[in-house]
Order: structure tokens, then C-alpha cells, then sequence
């Protein structure tokens, strides 16, 4: 089973890059669906079958019908490949890439400072998450309960589609030139 | 089903993952790609958790997966209500141009 | 009846209170002078009922005190208000009220066209309550309330007609001058709370002995520091110069304040610790001689003078010098007793100057007066009372008895020598030169300036009472051999002691004898000069070396300069080389060093969201980077 695990792995370090450099956001997003599945099955491969599933339905299901439902209202598509193509020089990414290789040799040194032994993954089953999740961590549930709520009130508030609304302050036109223009009956 | 994969490895892919999120995050000026690219970085931290959680056997690590899971639908709903606001108001959505708030 | 000793001060600080609040709402002159002088006048009423009565109720202890309440009380310290009647203070409290009602009625008229008259009354009542606080207080906490009171009205007094710089100048000059002596005798107070732990006089008085051997260094510190507060406060040698500017001031001010109560303080102070003094030869022969050249010093600057209230002033400076001197030879209660008369007169004579000086149209100069011996009676018979008891003519005068009796204690008294006894003969003679000089130019001769307008009714009464008693109070303490009437010393004796004499007491009438003739020869001598044949006076000036010295008295032996070179020069140089203000420069480093980092800061909000990740990664990479480290 450790091939699976690798080759899952090898496959999930590709779509992953492939997400951060692609120019088109349709084959951004479609490389990101493919890493989410390989997370996925990561997920199982690690005896958590639960997790694994609701990644693929929440994540690769749900939230990506989201960004897909944005890019097509924006109409993102072929001009915005062509402006991807001219931002992305090389002078662009070298240096954030640098600090991301820095931040992960780090994190290298750190994780290989352990003992590093190979264990049996435990499965770990719905049940058990489910008693869990429901005994243990009942408030966090609420809270996060409550997050989603507030996510989709925000949501539905931001989302109006509204004028430009200018501070009173950076309005050109002061209002009394308003009230002359009213006719006086 | 049984396999004996080190923990060090799974965390590891966790990390690069992380960084490659980081990355993608500074590098791209499109917002619609900062936030893909946040998102790999929620999965990776996912990752860590559940292959925690697979290493001791205990439930936590996907519940807190499912918390992660709770904030990245928030996340994402107010992030993409947010841009669709942004690309009306800026008719653009270069991360370079929003800079008004400024000390 | 006694017990209404709280209401001699109380009665002055209601009129404060009444007056300052009617100088905000604004109010008539009448209700003002209403308040103003009645207050003063009450409190002299009850100063007489309680005077009275304490006389015939005879302590024991001497005293009689009121505790009115606790001031302060802090572990070990307990300050009371507490205020003490005996015959020192009554005296004090006499003179300061009855002299004060008197010249708060002739304010009343000589202030009429000010238009500040209400603050002229409230700061003056406001004096006179500091002034009765100061020698009624039971402890020296309290006194030095009162004496840091009264140095405040006379600050504000001297100023009193602000807009003219020069009059701010004085005023600050006396403020200025009196700290230096007032700090001197707050260290004092400290020590003598240390060393004793009390600061109520009485029981100070009464422990004084055994805590203090006679002559050890303490004591004399302790004696010394609070002769230099006196010394602030009295104007006598060194820190005499601000007295003369004082007289900047309205001439009732000058009367109350500068001749008759305030400047007196000093007196009151040694009087009062005179146990303490006692302690130490050093210290009292200090005051002696302070006493001896001062009256000397100031005697011959007052020979010199132009200005009618400079010779006033410079004669008060002399004759605190007389009470210095009795009090260093241990004559107490002969000092006391010239402070009375010398209130009495020079009050009066301050009060006639005032009056002559608006009649003239604000003229100050005696040479340009004269003649007024004819126009304005009534002022020229009191201001020759005054003057007779400022010169001691012999029999007639109040000053003679005074004066008389410390001439004779310079020579006699325990702590006398002949030295001083000669200085002191000199000084009379020079004072009676300078007063008549002063009448001769003033009253005689033709008149060279005209007269604007006379004195009113409530300006001559005070001067005429004022005159009576310049001339006959004066008969309460006669010599041995004159009648030999000690009314005024019995009195002190309760509270102070008799003078020790070293020579036997026969002989005083040569000294009497002598002091006579120096005071008939210093009026022969102004009369001859000043009256008879002034072209000699012109030919005396002609003289390089007398008109030098005649310079040289004239700015006051030259204190201001000497003073103004030790210490405002430097104190100026200084004050300009740390202009930018050192010390300041570290804060105001800080600051700028803040505002240099705030703006770095907020540099970094550069709204750039890409530059907020970066830096979060950077950091990230630092926190994990000295994980590794550690």
C-alpha cells in the first residue's frame, strides 16, 4: 500500500503546481478538483474514510461549484488567460517561491528531527467521529454552526449588487446643487 | 487494508503542500487564484491533522479536518461575494490595484 | 470673651472672602470701603475686648490658647490650628489691627480714584488676615502660613499697579528677595523638628535647654537659619534691597506693609524664639551687628535720597536695624517696644507722604516739593510728630523713649560693647539729619510745585490719631530716672526676659544725655545746611570725593550692582547656555524616536495585500527558523 501512498502523493505535488501555474482559472480550478480527490485518497489511504468523503462531497463537490459559479459570472476566460500570461514573469515568482522553498526546508528539518518511525494507520471510523464530534466537541459545533450562518447572511449581504457607493466625503458634488436642480412646484 | 507509511512522509507532503499554497498566494495577482490558492493551503493543514489523527487512532483529527472544512465554506462564500463586489466596483481584479487601504 | 479670639483673624478673611467675590460680580465703591475697612475695624474692636480681658484675667502660664482644629496630622506630626494669645502677640495684634482699621479708612479716600479698588481692599484684608495669623499661630507651620501669606499680599500689593513694568519688577525683586530668607527658615523648621520633635513654640521654648547645649553648633545653626528668614523678611543687611523698591506700591500698602507690620515679621520671629537665641552668643551677636551696620548703612543711603518714600524706606530699613540690635543685645522687650512706636510713626509719616504725593500731582521728589508747611497744616503738624519720633527729639517724642532705651541697652545690656553703642549714636544722629532734611525740604521754603487737590476727611483722621499716638505712646515705658514708669515691659516680662545689665544702671543718664545732643546736633546740623546756608551744601558737592560717596550712598552702597554681578548675571548666563534645555532634550528624544518608528510602521501599511503574506511568511520563516536554533 505505501506505492498508493506515494503515487497519490506524487499525483497531489503535480495538481498542486499545476494550480499555481496555470494561466487559465477553468484549468486552475479543474488541477485543484484533481488534488482535492488525491487528498482524498490520502484521506482514506490514512484510515480516515470519513474525512475522505466529505472532502470529496464538501470540498471537490460543493465549494468548487462555488469558484465555478463565480468564474462564469465574471466571464473569466480567455483575456484573463492572456493577463495571467503577462503577469506571471519570472521576476514575478522567483522570489515568493524562494521564501515558500525556505519555509518548507525548514519545516523539512524540523519534521526529520524526529524519531521518524512507520506505524499501522489506525482506521479510524464515522462512528468514532461521529460520538466524537457530538460528545467532546459539541460547542465547537455550535460555533461552527453559528461561522456558517454568519457566512451565508454575509454573503447574501455583500453580494447585492449595488452602485458605486462613494464616502460623503469623496463625493465630488456637494448635495445642496441636488436640491436646486429639483423642480420647485 | 494495512500499509506502513511514516508519519515524517505524510507530514512532509503536508508542508510542501502548505508551501506551494504559499506560494501561489504571493505569486499570482488574480484574486480568484490567491483564494484557489488559500484553499490548498486549508487542505494541507487538513492533511496534517488527519494524519495525526491516523497516527495516535483517535476521531480528533477529522473532527477538527471538519472544522476546517466548516471555515473553508465560510471562508469561501464571503471570499467569492467579496470579489464578485470588487470586480464590479474596480472592473478588475489585479490585487495590485485595490491599495486604498493604506496607513 | 476671650474666646472670640478667632474672630480677630476670621473678621479680615470674611472681608477677603466678601471683597474678592464682589470684585467678580462688581460692585460700588462705598459697599467696597464698607467691607473693606469695616472688617478691620471690627477685628480692632474685638482685639480690644479680648486684649482686655486677657489682661484682667491674669494666666498663670501667660497664654491663653484656642484650638480651633487640626491642620494636618501625619504619623508623629500633628499640626493644630491653634491660636495663642499672650502678651507678645497682643501687642502684635494691637498694632496690626489698629494701625491697619486706620489706614483702611484713609485707603478708603486716598484709593477713591483707582479703579481697582476692590482688589486694593480684598488683597489688603487678605493681608492682614496672614499678618494676625502669623503672630497668633501657636506653631511655626502655622506662622510660616501667615508668613508666606503676607510675603504673597506684599507681592501682589507692590504690584498692584501692574501695568507699569517697573512696579512688576519690584514686586518680584521683594518676592524673590524674601524666598531666599523664607527657604532658609523652612530648613530651620525642619531641623527644629528633628532635633525636638515639635514644632508648637511653647513646648520648643520649654525643651529647648535640655535638648540643646548653650553654644553647640546646632543650635547657632538653627538660630542663624531663622535670623535669615527674619533678615528676608525685615530687609536688613543682605537681603535688604527689595524694600526700597517696594515702595512701587500705593503709599497705604507701604504704611501697613513696608513699615509698620510685615517688615517687622523678622522682629516678631527672634522675639519669639528667644529661648533659642538665647542658646547661642554666636547668633545673637550676628544679629547685633547685622542690626549695628545695617541702621548704619541704611541710615547713610537715607541721607542721600531724592524720593520722599525712599527716605522712608530706607529709614525703616535703620530703624529695624535698632530692633535687630536690642534684640541681639538681649534687650527683648525694649526691640518690641520700638516696633510699637516705630508703627506707630512710620506708618504715620508713610501715610502724610502719601497724602503730600497726590496733592503734588504723583510728584515723589523732595526737591521739588517745599513750602507746604502753610498750605496743608493739618498734614505738615502730624507729619512733624512723625518726624520728631523718627529723629528722638528728647522728652516730647515717643521715639525718644524707645530709641533711647536701646542706645542704652548697646551699651549696658549683657550682650552690649561700646562699639555698638557708638554705631548706634551715629545711626541717631544720622537719623535725626535725614529727618530733618527731609521736613526742611519738604515744608519750608518756596513752593515749586502746585497743589492739586487736599486730603479729605478720611485721610487727615486717621493721620491726626496716628499722630497722637506717635507722640504719647511712647509714655507707657519710661527710664528709671524719668518717672520710671515700665507699664510696657511688665507686661512683656510674662512672656519674655528682663534684660540682664553688665554696668550698673546709674549711669544711664549720661548715655541719655548723649543720645539727646546727637539727635539736637543731627537737627542743627540739616538746619544749617538744608535752611540756613544751602550754598554750602553746593559747595560740599562740588567736592569730587564727597559727591563721589555721595554717589556711591546714594544707589544704596551698591548692593543691587554687587548683587545684580554675583548672582543675576550668572544666574541669566546660565539660564541662556541651557536654553534648548538639556535635560529635555532626552524626552523630547524619546518622542521623536516614537514618532520615527510610528512612521517606519506605518510605512509597512502599505495596503498591499501581497506585502502583508510576505510579511506573515517572513515571519513565520523567522519564528520556525529560531525553533531550529534552540
Amino acid at each position: 500500500m505505501d506505492i498508493a501512498f506515494y503515487v497519490t502523493a506524487a499525483v497531489t505535488i503535480l495538481a498542486t503546481l499545476l494550480v499555481i501555474t496555470r494561466h487559465n482559472p477553468v484549468h486552475a480550478l479543474l488541477y485543484l478538483n484533481v488534488s482535492l480527490l488525491s487528498h482524498a485518497m490520502l484521506f482514506y489511504l490514512l484510515g480516515a474514510s470519513f474525512a475522505a468523503l466529505l472532502e470529496i462531497i464538501i470540498y471537490a463537490g460543493a465549494i468548487m461549484v462555488l469558484f465555478i459559479f463565480v468564474i462564469m459570472l465574471l466571464n473569466l476566460g480567455k483575456e484573463t488567460a492572456e493577463q495571467e500570461r503577462k503577469w506571471l514573469k519570472w521576476q514575478v515568482w522567483a522570489g515568493p517561491s524562494l521564501l515558500a522553498a525556505v519555509l518548507f526546508v525548514e519545516l523539512v528539518i524540523l519534521v526529520s528531527s524526529s524519531d521518524g518511525t512507520a506505524y499501522e494507520p489506525a482506521e479510524v471510523t464515522p462512528r468514532e467521529v461521529a460520538l466524537s464530534l457530538f460528545q467532546v466537541y459539541l460547542i465547537g459545533v455550535e460555533l461552527a454552526a453559528m461561522l456558517l450562518m454568519a457566512a451565508v447572511v454575509g454573503a447574501a449581504h455583500i453580494g447585492r449588487h449595488k452602485r458605486l457607493v462613494l464616502h460623503r466625503f469623496l463625493k465630488e458634488e456637494p448635495e445642496e446643487n441636488v436640491h436646486e436642480e429639483e423642480p420647485v412646484l | 487494508m494495512k500499509s506502513s507509511i511514516s508519519i515524517d512522509m505524510v507530514i512532509l507532503l503536508a508542508g510542501l503542500l502548505f508551501a506551494l499554497g504559499i506560494a501561489g498566494v504571493i505569486i499570482r495577482k488574480n484574486i480568484i487564484f490567491m483564494l484557489l490558492s488559500v484553499e490548498i493551503m486549508l487542505n494541507a493543514a487538513g492533511l496534517a491533522f488527519i494524519a495525526a489523527g491516523s497516527r495516535w487512532g483517535q476521531p480528533d483529527g477529522q473532527v477538527m479536518f471538519i472544522f476546517i472544512l466548516a471555515m473553508a465554506a465560510a471562508e469561501v462564500s464571503i471570499g467569492l461575494a467579496l470579489i464578485l463586489q470588487i470586480y464590479h466596483q474596480h472592473k478588475s481584479l489585479d490585487i495590485d490595484k485595490l491599495k486604498e487601504m493604506n496607513g | 470673651m476671650e474666646n472670640l479670639l478667632w474672630l480677630i483673624p476670621a473678621l479680615p478673611l470674611a472681608g477677603f472672602l466678601i471683597l474678592a467675590t464682589l470684585a467678580v460680580v462688581g460692585a460700588g465703591k462705598k459697599i467696597t470701603a464698607l467691607v473693606g475697612a469695616g472688617s478691620i475695624c471690627l477685628s480692632a474692636l474685638v482685639t480690644l475686648v479680648v486684649g482686655a480681658d486677657f489682661l484682667g484675667a491674669a494666666h498663670e502660664s501667660g497664654t491663653y490658647s484656642q484650638t480651633l482644629w487640626t491642620w494636618l496630622e501625619v504619623a508623629g506630626l500633628s499640626i493644630k490650628m491653634t491660636l495663642t494669645l499672650d502678651a507678645l502677640s497682643l501687642v502684635f495684634i494691637f498694632v496690626i489691627t489698629f494701625i491697619g482699621a486706620l489706614i483702611h479708612i484713609y485707603s478708603a479716600g486716598f484709593m477713591e480714584e483707582d479703579r481697582d479698588y476692590t482688589r486694593f481692599f480684598a488683597s489688603m484684608n487678605l493681608f492682614v488676615f496672614s499678618m494676625l495669623i502669623l503672630v497668633l499661630a501657636d506653631n511655626l507651620l502655622l506662622m510660616y502660613l501667615g508668613w508666606e501669606g503676607v510675603g504673597l499680599c506684599s507681592y501682589l500689593l507692590i504690584g498692584f499697579w501692574y501695568e507699569k513694568p517697573e512696579n512688576g519688577y519690584a514686586a518680584r525683586k521683594a518676592f524673590t528677595m524674601t524666598r531666599v530668607g523664607d527657604t532658609a527658615m523652612a530648613i530651620a523648621l525642619f531641623m527644629l523638628f528633628y532635633q525636638s520633635g515639635t514644632l508648637v513654640i511653647g513646648e520648643i521654648s520649654t525643651a529647648a535647654p535640655g535638648i540643646w547645649t548653650p553654644n553647640s553648633t546646632t543650635v547657632t545653626c538653627i538660630a542663624l537659619l531663622l535670623l535669615a528668614g527674619g533678615l528676608g523678611k525685615s530687609a536688613q543687611l543682605p537681603l535688604q534691597t527689595w524694600l526700597p523698591d517696594a515702595m512701587a506700591g500705593p503709599s497705604p500698602v507701604s504704611a501697613l506693609i513696608h513699615a509698620a507690620t510685615m517688615v517687622t515679621a523678622g522682629v516678631y520671629l527672634i522675639a519669639r524664639m528667644h529661648v533659642v537665641f538665647g542658646l547661642s552668643e554666636v547668633a545673637q551677636t550676628v544679629v547685633a551687628v547685622i542690626g549695628a551696620v545695617t541702621l548704619l548703612l541704611a541710615g547713610l543711603t537715607a541721607l542721600t535720597q531724592h524720593d520722599i518714600k525712599r527716605v522712608l524706606a530706607y529709614s525703616t530699613i535703620s530703624q529695624i536695624g535698632y530692633m535687630f540690635l536690642a534684640l541681639g543685645v538681649g534687650a527683648w522687650t525694649a526691640a518690641v517696644f520700638h516696633f510699637m512706636v516705630h508703627a506707630f510713626f512710620k506708618a504715620l509719616l508713610f501715610l502724610a507722604a502719601g497724602a503730600i504725593i497726590e496733592a503734588l500731582h504723583h510728584e515723589h521728589s523732595m526737591f521739588k516739593m517745599g513750602g507746604l508747611k502753610d498750605k496743608m497744616p493739618v498734614i505738615f503738624w502730624t507729619f512733624m510728630a512723625g518726624a520728631i519720633s523718627l529723629a528722638a527729639l528728647p522728652l516730647i517724642s515717643s521715639g525718644f523713649y524707645s530709641k533711647d532705651q536701646i542706645l542704652w541697652y548697646a551699651w549696658g545690656a549683657e550682650g552690649g560693647s561700646p562699639l555698638l553703642w557708638a554705631v548706634a549714636l551715629l545711626g541717631a544722629f544720622i537719623t535725626a539729619i535725614y529727618t530733618a532734611r527731609m521736613v526742611i525740604l519738604t515744608f519750608w521754603g518756596e513752593a515749586k510745585t502746585e497743589i492739586s487737590h487736599y486730603p479729605g476727611k478720611r485721610m487727615t483722621i486717621p493721620l491726626v490719631v496716628l499722630a497722637f499716638f506717635s507722640v504719647f505712646a511712647g509714655f507707657i515705658e519710661l527710664p528709671h530716672n524719668f518717672g520710671h514708669f515700665t507699664l510696657f515691659s511688665d507686661l512683656l516680662h510674662g512672656v519674655m526676659p528682663e534684660t540682664a545689665l553688665r554696668v550698673d544702671v546709674s549711669s544711664e543718664w549720661i548715655f541719655q544725655l548723649l543720645a539727646a545732643a546727637a539727635t539736637l546736633g543731627g537737627i542743627g546740623l540739616a538746619y544749617f545746611y538744608y535752611y540756613k546756608q544751602p550754598q554750602r551744601l553746593e559747595n560740599l558737592r562740588q567736592d569730587m570725593v564727597l559727591s563721589a560717596l555721595h554717589e556711591f550712598w546714594f544707589s544704596g552702597w551698591g548692593f543691587d550692582k554687587l548683587y545684580n554681578v554675583v548672582f543675576v548675571r550668572p544666574f541669566l548666563a546660565i539660564a541662556k547656555l541651557n536654553k534648548a534645555d538639556v535635560i529635555d532634550q532626552l524626552y523630547t528624544g524619546i518622542v521623536a524616536g516614537t514618532d520615527g518608528l510610528y512612521r517606519l510602521v506605518a510605512r509597512t501599511q502599505s495596503g498591499s495585500l501581497r506585502w502583508y503574506i510576505m510579511g506573515m511568511v517572513i515571519g513565520a520563516i523567522l519564528i520556525l527558523g529560531i525553533q531550529m536554533m534552540l
